[in-house]
């Protein structure tokens, strides 16, 4: 078991320092590293002062050595474009981005969840032929489109909610919370239902499918002979080895809801790291680029781990190593 | 399935009927949201490959443009105008012709990614099961990396690197090819995986250890006798990828890093048309919309069909 813990944590490691080598890479090469911090009446005599103390001459080792050094000590330089603290930036946005990925991955849940269940259960009803229609129409909507057409819908029409920013916004410490204003809280709903939709359906599907297939198996048959009401018979019995499955899905759904939430953002023009991340694009803002890559490598291979890790504990069969 | 046996070919077997006579015929005709998927498919590339004939305007020529008809809604509304059937855009231009150019980009984008991210994988993939090895640890270990991250995110960060490795001047003119590259970057994986699981299984068959007796060479086994055995798969995917790409395409040039709007895809004209929606202007963003999503309804049903009539088992 401690070896199989050891070799997933080794390869952790792994793809970090990849991703590590990549955003040193682009830093240090893509654009003029110094051009882009000083403005442009600064002389080349001045420039080359400012490569030496940046260590630019230094062998590349040595130089990623560095890097490495101040990313672990929370370094992440400063932006071109904004002239701040990159790591600053992160802090200040990351609320913004961590609240709309966890309104959709709970509105994924409660919708997604029982719509799975009720599907595979009654798959021959009619509400249950609509919704696998629906959730055919909705991997085929990209989300921005979908965010556009709430956004006429729900604000230009009905003028019901905000089309963009997180509305009123009340500070809790460092974090930043729209959670606890009917403003905030009105602003979330679009960006979160843009955001949950495609995991929505994705989570439906999903669902039906692994339930249509444990409905299928003896000891459901068997169970079901013995009398088992209903309700308990799909609850606690099928339920149960639905959800191995659905745990690794929903572990993967961060990963997805980080990505797509670049999307929303733009849409919605949500003060989030997607936002800040498009931005840095168009700016060709290469140490915010480099950071969000960290980031996200970092978020996106530590939930993977933690999977891993709740695998071992909930799967016994896995803790065999395997020859 | 009717398993009809087909007799030995007769004189009569003329191409059609054996096409007439086929499975994968009979589950098409036999399925109308299949047929309508297809005709949808075939008038919609019809217009975007003869756009340059069939539209009614040069939208993206700026002399031909009249700006004193931007605003103009659909024909049906109070103020539409005849010479533009789906009104235009805040330039003028004509939104049934911009469609056209615009499903012609989109279309190009997701063939070339999907030509091109097929080609690749499928030559890791086998490469892969064919040589084993540290080739094949390698190739798949950077597949897995590349696997924990959504394709979108990786086309949006590859996009943001070229861009800004490139001069800013150049980003318009080199659109179209970084666009391509970074999908086709995200999405080889899922090829090399399919064809690689796929080869190691026929490796082991008798055909190619016949093959290899025969004196053959790595490649000519590879391409000449494991590819066409694997190839069904890929069309499966293949398919579903186009979708797959041209969404992704379309949300790249939503966010203001793909197609530039001197050369618009659907993605291009939607996100022109954002601007506008508050001010009542819907159709400059919905009728290109709407388009993206016909079209990737269209092909993804396509790929069911194709799904359906390539694997066995799901008969």
């Amino acid at each position: 078991m401690l070896a199989q813990v050891g070799k997933r944590v080794y390869q952790a490691a792994l793809v970090m320092l990849v991703v590590a080598v990549i955003a040193f890479g682009s830093f240090r090469f893509l654009g003029d590293p110094v051009s882009n911090m000083v403005g442009p009446e600064v002389t080349p005599d001045e420039k080359a002062q400012i490569a030496a103390e940046l260590g630019l001459a230094d062998p590349l080792p040595v130089q990623f050595l560095r890097f490495l050094g101040n990313v672990l000590r929370g370094d992440l330089g400063r932006s071109y474009q904004l002239r701040q603290p990159v790591a600053e930036l992160i802090v200040e946005r990351a609320p913004a981005t961590l609240e709309l990925a966890l309104a959709a991955a709970f509105l994924s849940m409660i919708v997604g969840l029982p719509l799975g269940i009720y599907t595979a259960v009654r798959s021959r009803s009619a509400v249950a032929k609509f919704a696998m229609a629906a959730s055919l129409l909705g991997v085929s909507i990209p989300s921005f489109l979908l965010g556009i057409l709430l956004i006429m819908l729900f604000s230009v029409d009905l003028g019901w909610l905000p089309s963009f920013g997180r509305g009123d916004v009340v500070q809790v410490g460092w974090w930043s919370t729209g959670l606890l204003t009917l403003g905030g809280l009105k602003a979330l709903i679009l960006p979160s239902v843009t955001l949950a939709a495609f995991q929505t359906t994705m989570m439906v599907r999903l669902v039906n499918a692994e339930m249509l297939e444990v409905l299928r198996t003896d000891y459901i048959r068997f169970a079901r002979a013995r009398g088992i009401r209903a309700r308990t018979l799909y609850f606690r019995h099928a339920m149960r080895n639905t959800m191995i499955p659905v745990l690794t899905v929903t572990g993967l759904q961060v990963g997805h809801l980080i990505a797509f939430s670049v999307i929303t953002e733009t849409v919605f023009q949500w003060p989030g790291l997607g936002l800040l991340f498009i931005q840095a694009v168009n700016f060709a803002d290469v140490p915010v680029i480099a950071a969000y890559l960290l980031f996200v490598a970092l978020v996106f291979v530590s939930v993977n781990l933690a999977i891993d890790m709740l695998y071992l504990l909930v799967d016994p069969r896995l803790r065999v190593a395997r020859r | 399935m009717t398993g009809r046996v087909s007799t030995a070919a007769s004189p009569s077997n003329s191409i059609w009927r054996r096409i007439h006579r086929s499975d994968a015929w009979y589950s098409f005709i036999t399925s109308p949201t299949t047929v309508v998927a297809m005709m949808a498919t075939v008038v919609i590339v019809l217009a975007a490959v003869f756009a340059p004939w069939l539209a009614p305007h040069t939208p993206f020529d700026a002399d031909s443009v009249n700006l004193g008809d931007a605003f103009t809604p659909p024909v049906w509304a109070a103020e539409g105008m005849r010479t533009y059937i789906l009104g235009t855009d805040g330039q003028g231009r004509d939104m049934l012709s911009a469609l056209m150019f615009g499903s012609r980009t989109s279309l190009l984008v997701g063939l070339a990614v999907v030509l091109i991210s097929a080609t690749t994988g499928v030559a890791l993939g086998l490469s892969c099961a064919y040589f084993g090895g540290l080739l094949d640890s390698f190739i798949m270990r950077a597949a897995d990396v590349q696997l924990t991250f959504p394709s979108i995110l990786i086309a949006l960060l590859v996009d943001g690197l070229t861009r800004a490795a490139l001069p800013r001047e150049m980003h318009d003119a080199m659109a179209l090819y970084v666009v391509i590259a970074s999908l086709s970057l995200a999405n080889w994986v899922q090829y090399a995986r399919i064809v690689r699981g796929a080869a190691m299984v026929e490796l082991r068959k008798d055909y190619v250890e016949a093959a290899r007796v025969t004196g053959a060479s790595a490649r000519a086994i590879m391409f000449g006798h494991v590819l066409p055995n694997v190839v069904s798969p890929v069309l499966v995917i293949g398919t579903l990828g186009l979708a797959l790409a041209m969404i992704n395409e379309a949300t790249l040039s939503y966010l203001g890093v793909g197609m530039p709007i001197t050369q618009p895809s659907l993605g291009t004209l939607i996100r022109n048309g954002n601007d506008f929606l508050f001010s009542g202007e819907w159709w400059i963003a919905i009728f290109p919309g709407a388009l993206l999503v016909v079209m990737v309804l269209a092909i993804n049903l396509l790929g069911d069909w194709a799904r359906r009539v390539l694997n066995p088992r799901l008969r």
